[in-house]
C-alpha cells in the first residue's frame, strides 16, 4: 500500500503549464514559416481576436457539458439569435454607428449587446425547461432534441427576418486599423480581444472567488455529491445554461460585426469550431476552453495563410493531435 | 429510545435489477448501527436509497417522523443527513478549505467545530489551502468525514470509511468516529473491517441478497463465531 500517513508531507501539486505554453510555442514556431514579422503580428492579432470570440461562445457550452453531461447541439441557435436581436438596436441607430465617435458607437453597441444577452439567456431558459429537462441522462435524445431545436430556431429566424443576408457594417470608430510601424491591427479585433479578456477574467473570478463558483466547479466534478451536500444542482445548472446562452448571444453579435453580415445559418460553421474547442479544452474546463479557442483560431489563421488547401481540415487535425497527447483534453476536469 | 430513521418494506430497482427486496430497519436516536454483509448484498444501495440518490420503488422511509422516500437528495440533506460515500467523493479541484466551505451550507465555517475536527485530523489544517486532489487516500477520507460533520447532522450515513487505508489511519478514523458517537450522533455505518465494526457498533444489521437477515447487538454478534460464519461466511476474527 502506498498510502501516505496523515502526518506525511503532501506532495507539491504540479502546475500544469504545458497547455499554456502550447499557443505561445505555436506562435513562435510560425515566425520563420510566415516570414514577415508584420504579417506574423497581424495573423497573431487576428488569431487572438477570433479566439476570444470563439471562447465567449464556447464557454457556456463547456460548463453545460461538464456540469450536467448535456450534449447541446443547438448551442448555435443562441449565437444566431443573439446576432439577429442585436440588429433591433444596431439597424435603427445605424446613423449613430456611422458617427466617428467611439463613445457614440459604444452607446449603441452596449445596449445591443445587453439585449442580445438578455434574449439569448431567456431563450436558454425556455430551451432548458422544454427541450433538455425531459431528456437528462439520455444522450441520444439530447442530440435529437437540441438539433431539432436548432433547426426550428433557424427557420424561425428566416420567417421573422427573411432569408436574405443582412449587412452589418462596423461602427465608424472601429473601422480600419491601428498602424504601429509596419504592423496593422484592426481596431475591431482589439475590441473583441478586450471583451473576450473581460469575459474570461469575470468567469475566473466567479469560479474561483465565490461560493457560486465553488458550486459550479464542484458540480462539474461530481454533481451527485453536490446534491448530497444539500444544493439543488438543477437550479444551478439552469443558471449556468442561461449564462452560457447569454454569452453565446454576445459572441453572436461580436461575430456578426466581425463578418459584417448576418444570416440564419451563420452558426453552422462556428458550431463545429466550438465543439472542437470544448473537446480539446477538456469538458467543463474554462481555462482549457480559453486555450483551446486560441489554438483553434491560430491554426485557422496561420493554416489559412500558409496552406490554404488544408484550412478546412486543420482544426480536425489539431483536435486529433491534442487528443492523442491528452485523451480527455488539455485540462481534464470531469472523468468523461 | 426514540427512533430516528425507519425503513419499511423498501424496494429499490436499478434499471432491470431488483437490488433491495423489502428492507425493514430502525435506527434509534444516538446509536451507531453497523450494516454488514457480503459484497453485493445491497449495503451501499441501502445508504443511497435513504439519501435519495436512488429512488425507492416501493416502501416507506421515515426520518424523524417525516416521509422522505419521494424527496430529492438536496431536500434529504437539508433535513440533516450527512453522507460519506465509499468513493469519498472529495472535490479534487477544490482546496481542503473550499471543500469544507461548501459543506458548511448554512453559513461560514464554525471555528470551534473546525478546531474539534483538526484535533482528529491535523493533516487537514496543514493542507488547508492545498488541492484536495493532491491529498493521500487517508487524508481524502479524513476530508470526506470532516465534510459530513462540519455542521451538526441528525444522521450520518457512512460507507466503508476504512476501505484501503493504512492501519494507523484506520485507528485515527475509529477514534474520530467514537468521538462523533460520544457527542450523540446517530450513525448508520457500512463497514467491512470487523475490528472497526466491533469497536464502533451498538447494534448490527446483516444484509444478504437485498434483505436484512439478522438484527441485534453488535457485541452479541462479535461474541458468536458460529453466527458470524453462518451470516457472513467467515468469522470476525478471521477478517481483522
Amino acid at each position: 500500500m502506498t498510502d501516505l500517513a496523515a502526518t506525511d508531507p503532501l506532495p507539491k501539486p504540479k502546475r500544469d503549464l504545458a497547455p499554456i505554453l502550447l499557443p505561445i510555442a505555436l506562435a513562435l514556431a510560425m515566425i520563420p514559416l510566415v516570414g514577415s514579422t508584420s504579417s506574423w503580428l497581424t495573423l497573431t492579432a487576428a488569431s487572438l481576436a477570433m479566439g476570444m470570440m470563439i471562447f465567449i461562445m464556447a464557454s457556456g457550452l463547456t460548463l453545460v457539458f461538464g456540469l450536467m453531461d448535456v450534449l447541446n447541439f443547438g448551442h448555435g441557435a443562441f449565437i444566431a439569435v443573439g446576432a439577429y436581436v442585436a440588429t433591433l438596436i444596431l439597424l435603427p441607430f445605424a446613423a449613430s454607428m456611422q458617427v466617428d465617435s467611439l463613445w457614440m458607437n459604444l452607446a449603441v453597441l452596449a445596449p445591443a449587446a445587453l439585449l442580445s444577452m438578455a434574449v439569448s439567456g431567456a431563450l436558454g431558459l425556455v430551451v432548458e425547461r422544454v427541450l433538455i429537462l425531459p431528456v437528462y441522462g439520455q444522450h441520444l435524445k439530447q442530440i435529437l432534441m437540441t438539433t431539432g431545436g436548432l433547426i426550428v430556431a433557424e427557420q424561425a429566424l428566416y420567417a421573422i427576418w427573411g432569408p436574405q443576408i443582412i449587412p452589418l457594417p462596423l461602427p465608424a470608430s472601429l473601422r480600419g486599423s491601428l498602424v504601429i510601424g509596419d504592423v496593422a491591427i484592426a481596431k475591431y479585433r482589439l475590441l473583441a480581444m478586450l471583451v473576450g479578456l473581460v469575459v474570461f477574467i469575470a468567469i475566473q473570478l466567479v469560479l474561483n472567488r465565490t461560493k457560486l463558483g465553488l458550486l459550479i466547479r464542484a458540480g462539474v466534478e461530481n454533481r451527485e455529491m453536490v446534491e448530497a451536500l444539500g444544493y439543488r444542482i438543477r437550479r444551478l445548472f439552469l443558471g449556468v445554461f442561461m449564462t452560457g446562452s447569454a454569452l453565446a448571444g454576445l459572441g453572436g453579435m461580436l461575430w456578426a460585426l466581425y463578418r459584417e453580415q448576418i444570416h440564419a445559418s451563420m452558426s453552422d460553421d462556428l458550431t463545429v469550431l466550438i465543439f472542437i474547442v470544448v473537446i480539446i479544452g477538456g469538458l467543463g474546463s474554462i481555462g482549457g476552453c480559453f486555450i483551446g479557442a486560441i489554438l483553434v483560431a491560430m491554426v485557422a489563421n496561420y493554416g489559412g495563410f500558409l496552406v490554404p488547401k488544408l484550412a478546412l481540415v486543420s482544426n480536425i487535425l489539431l483536435m486529433v493531435a491534442i487528443l492523442m497527447w491528452r485523451p480527455r483534453g488539455l485540462y481534464a476536469v470531469t472523468s468523461r | 429510545m426514540s427512533e430516528l430513521l425507519r425503513l419499511s418494506g423498501v424496494h429499490t430497482h436499478i434499471r432491470r435489477y431488483h437490488i433491495l427486496q423489502g428492507i425493514d430497519l430502525v435506527i434509534p436516536q444516538g446509536q451507531t448501527i453497523m450494516l454488514l454483509g457480503r459484497n453485493g448484498a445491497g449495503k451501499t444501495t441501502t445508504l443511497r436509497t435513504i439519501m435519495g440518490l436512488w429512488q425507492a420503488s416501493r416502501g416507506e422511509i421515515n426520518l424523524a417522523g417525516e416521509r422522505i422516500e419521494s424527496r430529492s437528495t438536496p431536500d434529504i440533506a437539508r433535513l440533516g443527513v450527512g453522507y460519506v460515500p465509499e468513493s469519498m467523493a472529495v472535490f479534487s479541484d477544490l482546496t481542503v478549505k473550499e471543500n469544507l466551505v461548501l459543506a458548511a451550507r448554512d453559513g461560514p465555517l464554525d471555528d470551534r467545530q473546525l478546531d474539534w475536527i483538526f484535533g482528529f485530523f491535523p493533516a487537514l489544517r496543514r493542507f488547508w489551502l492545498s488541492r484536495a486532489g493532491s491529498l493521500s487516500g487517508g487524508q481524502k477520507q479524513m476530508l470526506s468525514i470532516a465534510r459530513a460533520i462540519i455542521e451538526p447532522r441528525k444522521l450520518l450515513l457512512i460507507d466503508e470509511p476504512t476501505k484501503g487505508l493504512a492501519p494507523a489511519i484506520v485507528m485515527a478514523l475509529i477514534e474520530c468516529l467514537k468521538e462523533i458517537k460520544r457527542k450523540g450522533a446517530t450513525v448508520l455505518l457500512v463497514e467491512q473491517n470487523f475490528f472497526a465494526a466491533r469497536e464502533l457498533g451498538d447494534g448490527v444489521l446483516v444484509m444478504d441478497n437485498g434483505t436484512i437477515v439478522h438484527r441485534g447487538e453488535m457485541a452479541a454478534l462479535a461474541a458468536d463465531v458460529p453466527l458470524q460464519e453462518r451470516l457472513l461466511g467467515l468469522s470476525l476474527e478471521a477478517h481483522q
